[in-house]
């Protein structure tokens, strides 16, 4: 991907198709690398056959791969399988999710966190935690963190409204303003909790892939599956939306139904990513925009490989987090920002050399 | 102003008004198909809000904006978008599309009708008409003002319905495409096509439009042909600048200051 981002303008365009097929297939292979990797490596190191044997035995298949210890077996479709497949979930929602959003902004900074998905969830998860009793268990805290980044979108949303349509400045406007307002609950919550809670709060902020099980993923899964096709569904009125919404209208399109449904779709793919796995930034912004320079912008290919995108850096990112430091466990925002970080302000510099920036 | 039975584009009576501001007065107009309606007036004359209610875009604040014979506002956007195209000032777009991409952006009205099957030829006939068919490959947002201009126009082509509105398709070309650009516009009313196009160059206005209609502070000053329309003394009350008004050699009004 250093060549595609290095390449000009001309070659970037040259062969698309070729191009297309190479980052799919490129994408492909290092899921499936990384799936089996994640899956054997930690305390207990598990081979890449007993791998591919405990996953076919797991989908009904006896094969002499298969792990001959029942703690390894169970070890993996316990622990390691329901974690690979969360990391692949998340990765997948937030991508799609920020490939959506830059749609209907459209503007390539745009992330989900700028209509305050990420701090409602995390207000509505401290709120979970802090209140304990009334909502005990991780799925009270899932379950509150989604209300909340739904909730969030939804107040930013219909608060930037105005006349039956949405204005994308008053609607970046509003979402900083309900950013800093949930930013202070959330420093109330942490002010009012106690240690315990606090230590909590900031771990999940923090985001992590620890401890999933197999109810959780298929939640995550249904939000992710159905939002996803939706947007699939829209893909080329997303093109469409690219000629600005007066011309976008001029051609047919319902420009603010297309929006309100899409707003949702982003609300509901990065709720239920954050719900279970924490706040993890930037995989939102950095997988479409690398997408897009190797794929152009037509938003069919750019979802497709965005899905992918996602899910491969998530499943890369979950396991360098687990492994880098020997008996801890480093949060996977921290991995995901430490990441985008750079590659955003790198954005920054590109389009204003380019092409005097963003204005 | 009755609307004539083949009126595209009709506006009786239409007023709009932003707060205290009044943009367009009092303006009643009627493109019918098969000829090309200049738009001309000094900067702020209303023109582009007036394109824009004949668009659709923008309620009259007072007055009925209707096209083929029903009330703009009873129409689908959908079936608007197959029956008349846009082409706005801004020439934007937001993401590196390519320019055959952004050209067959024109054709989405189409999708999952029979005339999708014309996809391939509209868009190729676009942009030959449009002289940016070497462009194709190239991403839009690498392209000068006027190729840009050029591709949108190229979009609006390749929608190919039977009116067209055009705000100001000649601002950034040179001289050569300035003229294949209104030569299209004729070659479009030829066709059946109802045009409205908002102009600065009262020349070119005069040796391309069937009508001319002139605007002046959110009112028409003046409509009706091109050498009835343009006197020296009309155009130097609109614009505050005195002007010939000369034979061209084909005889159509040429529009020189005073220099």
């Amino acid at each position: 991907m250093a060549d595609a981002v290095a390449a000009p303008v001309r070659a970037s365009v040259a062969r698309p198709r070729v191009r297309a097929v190479v980052l799919f297939v490129a994408l492909a292979v290092l899921l499936v690398a990384g799936v089996i990797a994640s899956a054997g490596v930690g305390q207990l190191t598990v081979s890449v056959s007993e791998v591919i044997g405990a996953l076919l035995r797991g989908l009904g298949i006896d094969t002499s791969w298969a792990p001959a210890s029942d703690v390894t077996y169970e070890a993996l479709w316990q622990i390691r399988f329901p974690r690979v497949a969360m990391s692949i979930l998340v990765g997948a929602a937030l991508a799609v999710a920020g490939a959506v959003m830059q749609a209907i902004f459209g503007n390539p900074l745009a992330e989900p966190g700028v209509v305050g998905v990420s701090s409602g969830a995390a207000l509505g998860a401290a709120l979970g935690i802090v209140s304990g009793g009334v909502l005990a268990g991780v799925l009270g805290t899932a379950s509150m963190a989604f209300i909340g980044g739904v909730g969030a979108t939804l107040l930013v949303y219909f608060m930037a409204r105005a006349g039956g349509r949405t204005e994308v400045v008053t609607l970046l406007l509003t979402g900083i303003a309900v950013n800093a307002f949930a930013g202070a609950g959330l420093a109330l919550v942490i002010f009012v909790g106690d240690s315990a809670a606090r230590e909590q709060i900031v771990f999940w902020q923090l985001g992590s892939l620890n401890g999933s099980r197999w109810n959780e993923v298929a939640v995550v899964a249904t939000f992710t599956v159905v939002a996803t096709a939706v947007a699939f569904a829209f893909a080329r009125r997303y093109d469409l939306l690219a000629l600005g919404e007066r011309t976008a209208g001029h051609l047919g399109l319902r420009v603010e139904r297309l929006r309100v449904v899409s707003i949702i779709l982003v609300a509901v793919l990065t709720g239920a990513a954050v719900a279970f796995a924490g706040i993890i930034s930037f995989v939102g912004l950095v997988i479409p925009h690398a997408v897009r320079m190797v794929l152009g912008p037509a938003h069919r290919m750019l979802l497709a490989g965005s899905l992918l995108g996602g899910a491969v850096l998530m499943v890369w990112a979950d396991l360098f987090a687990r492994t880098v430091v020997t008996g801890a466990e480093l949060p996977i925002g921290l991995l995901t920002s430490l990441i985008g970080g750079p590659f955003f302000f790198y954005l920054l510099r590109r389009a204003r050399s380019r092409q005097g920036g963003w204005a | 102003m009755t609307a004539p039975p083949t009126a595209a584009f009709h506006a009786d009576r239409v007023s709009v008004r932003i707060g205290p501001a009044t943009l367009v007065a009092d303006v009643s107009l009627d493109v019918a198909h098969g000829e090309v309606v200049a738009l001309v007036g000094p900067n702020g004359a209303g023109k582009s809000t007036l394109l824009g209610v004949l668009a659709g875009d923008r309620a009259p604040s007072a007055g009925v904006a209707a096209f083929d014979g029903r009330d703009i506002a009873d129409w689908s956007p959908g079936d608007l978008s197959r029956r008349r195209a846009v082409l706005t000032q801004d020439n934007q777009v937001a993401f590196p599309f390519r320019v055959r991409e952004v050209v067959e952006m024109g054709r989405a009205p189409w999708q999952g009708r029979a005339e999708q099957d014309a996809d391939d030829e509209a868009v190729d006939q676009a942009l030959a008409t449009c002289d940016v068919a070497h462009l194709a490959d190239r991403t839009f947002t690498s392209l000068s003002g006027g190729e840009r201009a050029r591709v949108s126009l190229a979009r609006v082509l390749a929608q190919r319905t039977a009116a067209v509105l055009l705000d100001e398709p000649t601002a950034a070309l040179d001289l050569k495409h300035q003229e294949d650009v209104l030569r299209v516009a004729r070659g479009l009313a030829r066709d059946g096509v109802a045009v409205a196009v908002v102009l600065h160059d009262l020349s070119l206005a005069a040796a391309y439009a069937d009508r001319i209609a002139v605007m002046r502070r959110g009112s028409v000053a003046a409509v009706g042909a091109p050498a009835e329309v343009l006197t020296a003394a009309l155009v130097e009350d609109v614009y505050g600048v005195p002007v010939h008004v000369l034979d061209g050699p084909d005889g159509t009004p040429l529009v020189v200051p005073q220099r």
